[in-house]
């Protein structure tokens, strides 16, 4: 079984962005960067996967980007990957969806993965369009938005979470790229030993120039932050005079204090 | 310019979400033509073109046969967007059409400035100005941000379509209920919910005698119920339930979009919060800046004098 685990490094979400000199995309310098929430249950299911089949499975983990990407990497090493590929993109914010998905199919198109599993999208930009448009690029089956994953030889069922709670149950074979939402697992934290054996483990660079043909499809013509619709009263200060207030505005404009 | 609107339909029903589509074709000032994989028992309120396939005998959501007909739609009409909601469905199908066609795609679109779209970007926090390079391009629109007027009873011109049923790649083989709902939240007058902001579970204590002190309910963010700190049945948000309560306290809650979608149509919203740029406070009626398990004891305290 050969699987492949597509990984994006993003920014802590709780940062405080700033729009960069481009005007295109945020301001890198000074923001601690870790793996995107939704590709850390990717790795986790595909290391359950190399877990139920005893082993017999190779676990390939990539991400495109700078060389900050390779701590990334090595988390996915860490909790199980086999082997790290680095793309090396210096810009990678400046590549759209469709370009992004089409380095990973010209990367993976000689390679016959089995499965290819990915995040349902990336917490900066969430399109949720990579690991569908790679699948269809791959002529792979493809299933998103997974909270439930059974493997049987090769055929897997699987559960997608739909709305209000609903979920469809779709059964498919390989080869095939599935697309993983919070909820279908949860990763385990690298220990330190293994921590300690990914550092051996093999990195793989390739120069994104060999992988990328495309031009892309969208522009972006600029990022800022949203317009503040100044709805909300701000409160802040002494805690105690802040409760206060607040009572006071509640009794004002709700019915619930009596 | 037009817009073909690709509806949303499950287990005999058209979804609601589907009107946004039309709410967003007329922000952009489009033609409107629908393509519905539904039923004839329940159409849209449209006076225009729908296709309409059958879904008895397409079946519930299917990739590859769904992609079929909206290709073989846009064969017929020719539009400059094909326009989904951005949900399970939309954002499975639409990235497929994108490749068929060739065509950019922009995702989760929630405004419309000179031909261009707005997207959210990092949490919420930022937006994204983007524009298709290809003369067809495939569009999600955010749920419940363009709104719609209650329609009006109207017939749409049905044209029928049908499609040579062959072996899809991915098989349905049915749906799964949401769990019973042991609390129905959506009857509470006070919901009282808890986010990762409140650091652990044993915090989630205090969280709920603030919520006793109002005679409100507990209610709790996706993340913190599936870290298992609150029951998911009081899960708010588009993946549990929606709520709009006489108050509504938000606390340690960023305001994730999908949070954001089962709350923002609550009489008063507070939300408490020391991230002041945290996407909550754009639906909040008060911000509350501080330490949410410092304030959250302080408020209990004077409400229950």
């Amino acid at each position: 079984m050969k699987m492949l685990v597509c990984i994006k490094q993003v920014p802590d979400m709780e940062s405080r962005f700033r729009v960069n000199s481009e005007g295109v995309w945020f301001e890198e310098q000074d923001l601690a960067f870790r793996m995107n929430e939704y590709d850390e249950f990717a790795v986790e299911q595909a290391i359950r996967v190399k877990e139920q089949l005893g082993g017999a499975a190779d676990i390939t983990v990539l991400s495109i980007g700078p060389d900050r990407v390779v701590e990334a990497i090595k988390k996915g090493l860490a909790m199980g990957g086999d082997r790290g590929v680095q793309i090396k993109d210096d810009h990678p914010y400046q590549k759209d969806p469709w370009q992004v998905a089409s380095v990973i199919a010209a990367f993976a198109r000689d390679k016959n993965f089995d499965l290819v599993f990915t995040g349902l999208q990336s917490q900066d930009r969430g399109s949720a369009q990579v690991g569908v448009i790679l699948a269809e690029l791959l002529g792979y089956a493809c299933v998103t938005t997974l909270v439930g994953f059974e493997l049987n030889g090769e055929v897997v069922t699987a559960r997608r979470e739909l709305e209000a709670g609903i979920r469809g149950i779709v059964r498919f074979k390989l080869p095939a790229v599935v697309t993983c939402q919070l909820g279908l697992n949860i990763p385990r934290y690298p220990t330190l030993p293994n921590i300690m054996k990914a550092r051996q483990k093999e990195l793989l660079v390739f120069p994104i120039t060999g992988f990328l043909s495309d031009e892309s499809l969208t522009t972006t013509e600029r990022m800022y932050p949203p317009e503040k619709k100044g709805r909300a009263f701000v409160l802040e200060g002494d805690i105690n005079e802040t409760a206060d207030k607040l009572v006071a505005i509640l009794k004002e404009k709700t019915t619930v204090l009596r | 310019m037009k817009a073909l609107l690709v509806c949303e339909y499950q287990q005999g029903k058209l979804l609601e979400s589907t009107y946004e589509l039309l709410a967003f074709a007329d922000r952009l000032g489009a033609e409107k033509v629908m393509l519905l994989i539904g039923s004839e028992a329940d159409l849209p309120n449209f006076d225009g073109k729908v296709y309409l396939a059958d879904a008895g005998k397409v079946g519930e959501y299917n990739p590859d046969l769904h992609k079929r007909l909206v290709l073989d739609t846009v064969q017929k009409e020719h539009p400059d967007y094909i326009v989904f909601v951005h949900s399970s469905f939309g954002w499975d199908l639409a990235p497929r059409l994108a490749v068929a066609l060739k065509a950019a795609q922009i995702s989760e679109i929630v405004g419309v400035k000179d031909g261009k779209f707005e997207v959210p970007s990092c949490n919420a926090k930022m937006r994204r100005l983007l524009a298709p390079k290809t003369a067809l391009a495939v569009l999600t629109i955010q749920a419940g941000a363009f709104n719609y007027q209650a329609q009006a009873h109207a017939t749409p011109q049905l044209e029928r379509v049908d499609l040579a049923v062959s072996t899809p790649r991915v098989e349905f083989l049915g749906y799964e209920a949401a769990d019973k709902k042991a609390v129905d939240l959506a009857k509470a007058e006070v919901i009282i919910s808890a986010g990762r902001g409140i650091g652990k579970k044993e915090n989630v204590e205090t969280i709920a005698a603030l919520a006793r002190a109002l005679g409100g309910e507990l209610g709790a963010t996706r993340p913190v119920v599936d870290a298992g700190w609150v029951e998911h049945t009081r899960q708010v948000g588009s993946s549990g339930q929606i709520v709009a309560p006489k108050l509504y306290v938000a606390c340690g809650i960023s305001g994730a979009i999908q949070h954001i979608a089962g709350m923002k149509k609550s009489d008063f919203i507070v939300a408490i919060n020391k991230d002041k740029d945290a996407p909550i406070g754009e639906v909040a009626n008060v911000l509350v800046v501080a330490d949410v398990m410092q304030f959250v004891p302080a408020l209990t305290a004077r409400l229950k004098k």
